[in-house]
């Protein structure tokens, strides 16, 4: 938004009289949950290095960063879904699900003798060591089945939503069921490995860093600042915020509502599809109980960062914000040594404190 | 002012022109036989009781459904409509009752919404901030109404959504704008507002239908008063002819016709 002036020309017979301007932090991002969550972030990583020598450390900046960007990226999706008035609850299984086929293509296609392995794979000349025929293409060919997979989930939940005009929550209530229960139906419950030639590539992208930078935080920033463009300088975006503002209204404008509110759920599956690929990476495997209540962590991530359940609020910074919260304060209760079991009970009243902080704000401003 | 505005148009050719309306939900005869023609720049007061098929006609006109008799002419050709699109497309725009406007959007924001500015930047096709911004103030401007295209409508006051409701009408260069109850939930002052605004879309030409209950509104703005009663149109007559009290009689039915 461009910054508003008070002498903004208006003809001479229209006087502002009785209408003033909203003060700039009455306005935008600062009168925004997402603002004073960050506020309060900050506030907690001063204490949190007061309190612990350990905190600022390179090492354990590396793992919260490395951490939080585990679920960063399925909330910066579900966000965009949560903004239409939306909500996906299968994001927790589709990670795993997606990471199961990731991971079964890529071993499969690397195993001589299984299906299309011929195209993709040779074995060298000592008989037992297999080369790629292209180094890299079956990762590239396994991560996109992972997201076609994810994208295929997506346009189903989307669909069911938007055409079929069943509820949000209980379309992906049971697609979550579904997801999971089809996980352990591919992989006979006891999930699987990425394997094969391609298999370093795929732990270096996932697991590596470039100069100290875990390489999950570097997606994570570089889709923020894309889904940051998406959502305030694209019609789309602007139509993600309507739908979620006033759905009657998007509609009577004209606005292809069913659409957009498919691609949102599209969006949100890829995310949590390319999510749980990278955390399969991370782990080494996809079992078959991974990321299990993930969309859980996801939602309350959300929902901590300032999107609103009712629609037409949310964004990047929110979502990331969020995310990073929910890591320091589990962080700081295990560098505290804190009984861990206090975790849960703490992110449950963080998530009713920031909403509530917020209804009070908006009675007293 | 009425009598002479009415004057003045009625050489003009009428911009919409409906013959013999009638309208079936099953076995309720919703419409039967109405005959109207409005011609640009007259305001025509719509009224009626709740039943009386004012809403029924208002969403005919607007696309909602087809007709079940009778023509409509639009600019002096006969359209038929099957979505709100294609009324829209010729030049018709709503302002319904509640408005249906984005409160978490801004102002230009919602005045553009559906119909967003766009430019190219490199390969992308991104919204034209600054060009929305420009052109709504141009239209709130254009209807002297208050308004700051980048305030947010949800701190809006009644007067000011109704402004950006109207505006987002006029981005169409529309020939005929329908209002719903537009002045049915906003204090006094309000109320003046939106009176010039309708005074602001007769200037340049649009005619309006205001449906309305509130009988000052009808007598300060429009033209010709329209009433309806059980699905009949039971009278069409100038608003200098008649009184609020002889109105009232038709619309509850205590005088049959005039």
């Amino acid at each position: 938004m461009s910054v508003p002036s008070e002498t903004s020309p208006a003809s001479p017979d229209v006087t502002f009289t009785n209408v003033g301007a909203a003060r700039w932090w009455h306005r935008g991002v600062f009168a925004s949950q997402t603002a004073y969550v960050t506020l309060a972030l900050l506030a907690l990583i001063v204490v949190m290095s007061f309190a612990s020598p350990y905190f600022l450390t390179e090492g354990n900046l590396q793992n919260v960063a490395k951490n939080f960007s585990f679920i960063a990226i399925a909330t910066l999706g579900i966000t965009f879904v949560i903004i239409t008035g939306g909500i996906d609850l299968s994001v927790g299984s589709l990670m795993c699900f997606a990471a199961m086929i990731t991971s079964m293509v890529m071993t499969s296609l690397s195993t001589p003798g299984m299906p299309l392995s011929s195209l993709f794979v040779h074995l060298a000349a000592d008989g037992k060591t297999v080369v790629a025929n292209v180094p890299g293409l079956i990762l590239i060919v396994s991560v996109l089945a992972g997201l076609v997979v994810s994208l295929i989930v997506g346009l189903i939940n989307g669909v069911c939503v938007a055409l079929l005009g069943l509820s949000p929550f209980v379309t992906t209530l049971g697609m979550l069921s579904i997801v999971r229960g089809l996980g352990y139906v591919i992989s006979n419950g006891k999930g699987s490995f990425p394997g094969g030639p391609d298999a370093d590539y795929f732990y270096a992208l996932t697991q590596g860093d470039v100069y100290g930078v875990p390489a999950p935080f570097i997606y994570l920033i570089l889709l923020a600042l894309l889904m940051a463009l998406v959502l305030h300088h694209t019609t789309f975006g602007r139509h993600v915020f309507a739908i979620g503002g006033n759905e009657k209204a998007a509609e009577l404008t004209g606005v292809s509502v069913p659409r957009v509110k498919i691609e949102v759920y599209v969006v949100g599956a890829l995310a949590a599809g390319l999510q749980g690929i990278i955390i399969s990476g991370w782990l080494g495997s996809a079992p078959a109980n991974m990321a299990t209540s993930y969309e859980l962590n996801v939602i309350a991530a959300a929902v901590i960062g300032g999107a609103n359940l009712a629609g037409g609020i949310g964004g990047p910074l929110g979502a990331i914000v969020g995310c990073v919260l929910l890591e320091v304060i589990r962080n700081g209760l295990v560098l505290a040594q804190v009984n861990s079991y206090w975790q849960q009970t703490l992110v449950g009243v963080i998530i009713i404190a920031a909403v509530l902080v917020d209804r009070i704000r908006a009675r007293l401003l | 002012m009425s009598a002479t505005g009415t004057a003045a148009t009625a050489a003009a050719a009428p911009v919409l022109d409906l013959k013999g309306i009638g309208k079936q939900f099953g076995a309720i005869r919703a419409l039967h036989g109405v005959d109207l023609t409005i011609r640009p720049g007259e305001v025509v007061g719509l009224m009626g009781d709740n039943g009386a098929g004012k809403s029924t006609l208002v969403r005919i006109i607007a696309g909602n459904f087809p007709p079940s008799q009778g023509t409509i002419h639009f600019d002096g050709r006969e359209v038929h409509f099957h979505r709100p699109m294609d009324s829209r497309s010729v030049g018709i725009e709503v302002v319904y009752q509640d408005l249906a406007l984005a409160n978490n959007l801004t102002a230009a924001a919602n005045v553009f919404l559906g119909r967003e500015l766009k430019r190219n930047f490199g390969p992308l096709v991104l919204l034209d901030h600054k060009g929305m911004e420009a052109r709504a103030l141009e239209l709130f401007r254009e209807l002297r109404s208050e308004t700051r295209p980048h305030d947010l409508v949800k701190d809006m006051s009644g007067g000011q959504r109704q402004a950006v409701a109207i505006a987002r009408t006029r981005l169409s260069n529309a020939k005929l704008v329908m209002m719903d109850e537009p002045t049915a939930a906003i204090s006094v002052r309000q109320v003046e507002q939106v009176l010039s605004l309708i005074h602001r879309l007769k200037e340049q030409g649009i005619a309006v239908i205001l449906i309305s209950h509130r009988m000052p509104d009808i007598f300060a703005v429009c033209d010709r008063v329209v009433v309806m009663r059980r699905g009949e149109k039971k009278a069409d007559k100038p608003v200098a002819d008649t009184s609020p009290e002889e109105v009232t009689a038709l619309i509850t039915g205590a005088k049959e016709a005039a």
